[in-house]
């Protein structure tokens, strides 16, 4: 089986409502289960999806549901690449931000452990951003595919 | 694709049961219902158990943080049970497990903090 292997795309985007995280990362595991992941997997894949939406939704937008969260998946080989971004307040900074427990909104319980969770849960992760711009994460995990013992 | 709280009071225990999916979305309800029942004064300790809790994330860990230092204020104890590992991780990773006392069932959960009551 030579087929040449070019990369599997897909983008949406959605309205900053919390109800939506839950969508967000059921359509984002189902774009994935064509790679046969397994429940942990998925599981690490919906969780840093939960964590990146959540942080657009509250820090980027303050939870305006006017604003809208993107999402982008794509699958090269057995890799799994998520970009989640926002255009909205940015951070100002991203040393800070990433400590384990830091938050900038503790009123709201926040745990402070959102990038903690996403470098962890991911083989590369990566977050750029903008004060008035915007915020992007980009995420990288290879599924150790069960169809690979197969080929 | 929701969150189902059931409370249930042993004495003065307060046992939570959390069943679906804990995010930000369903967090405020977990926070509202055990504020309400550890507010009014019957509880001392609370067992949360995770039996049928199929996803959690930061959010959950905010909300039981927030609820553990509401307990501690009145000088509760807080314990968990039924963990699956996808959570166990989470609450690892945060270090939750250093004011947490977690155990294999509520039954067991119920005995240690009827000890120090």
């Amino acid at each position: 089986m030579n087929e040449t292997y070019t990369a599997n795309s897909m983008s949406m985007a959605f309205s900053a409502r919390s109800e939506n995280e839950a969508f967000a990362r059921i359509a984002v595991a189902a774009f994935i289960s064509q790679l046969d992941p397994t429940l942990d997997e998925l599981n690490d894949l919906k969780t840093v999806i939960s964590e990146a939406v959540t942080n657009a939704i509250i820090h980027g937008y303050d939870s305006n549901p006017e604003r809208m969260v993107k999402i982008e998946a794509t699958i090269q080989d057995e890799t799994v690449h998520l970009v989640v971004s926002d255009e909205g307040n940015g951070i100002e900074d991203l040393e800070l931000a990433r400590q384990p427990l830091y938050t900038s909104k503790p009123e709201l319980e926040r745990s402070g452990m959102g990038f903690t969770i996403m470098e962890n849960f991911m083989d590369r992760f990566e977050v750029t951003s903008e004060p008035g711009r915007g915020t992007r994460v980009e995420m990288t995990k290879r599924i150790e595919s069960k169809k690979a013992l197969f080929n | 694709m929701s969150l189902q709280v059931e409370l249930e009071h042993q004495r003065n225990v307060l046992i939570v049961r959390l069943k679906g999916e804990l995010d930000h979305h369903t967090a405020d309800i977990v926070r509202f219902r055990m504020e309400d029942a550890i507010m009014r004064g019957t509880v001392d300790h609370v067992v949360l158990s995770m039996r049928d809790l199929n996803f959690m994330d930061s959010s959950g860990l905010g909300v039981i943080l927030g609820r553990y230092k509401q307990l501690k204020a009145k000088g509760g104890k807080m314990a968990v049970c039924d963990v699956n590992k996808n959570v166990y991780r989470l609450l690892e990773l945060s270090g939750l497990f250093k004011i947490l006392a977690v155990h294999d069932n509520e039954r067991s959960a119920l005995t240690s903090l009827e000890v120090v009551s």
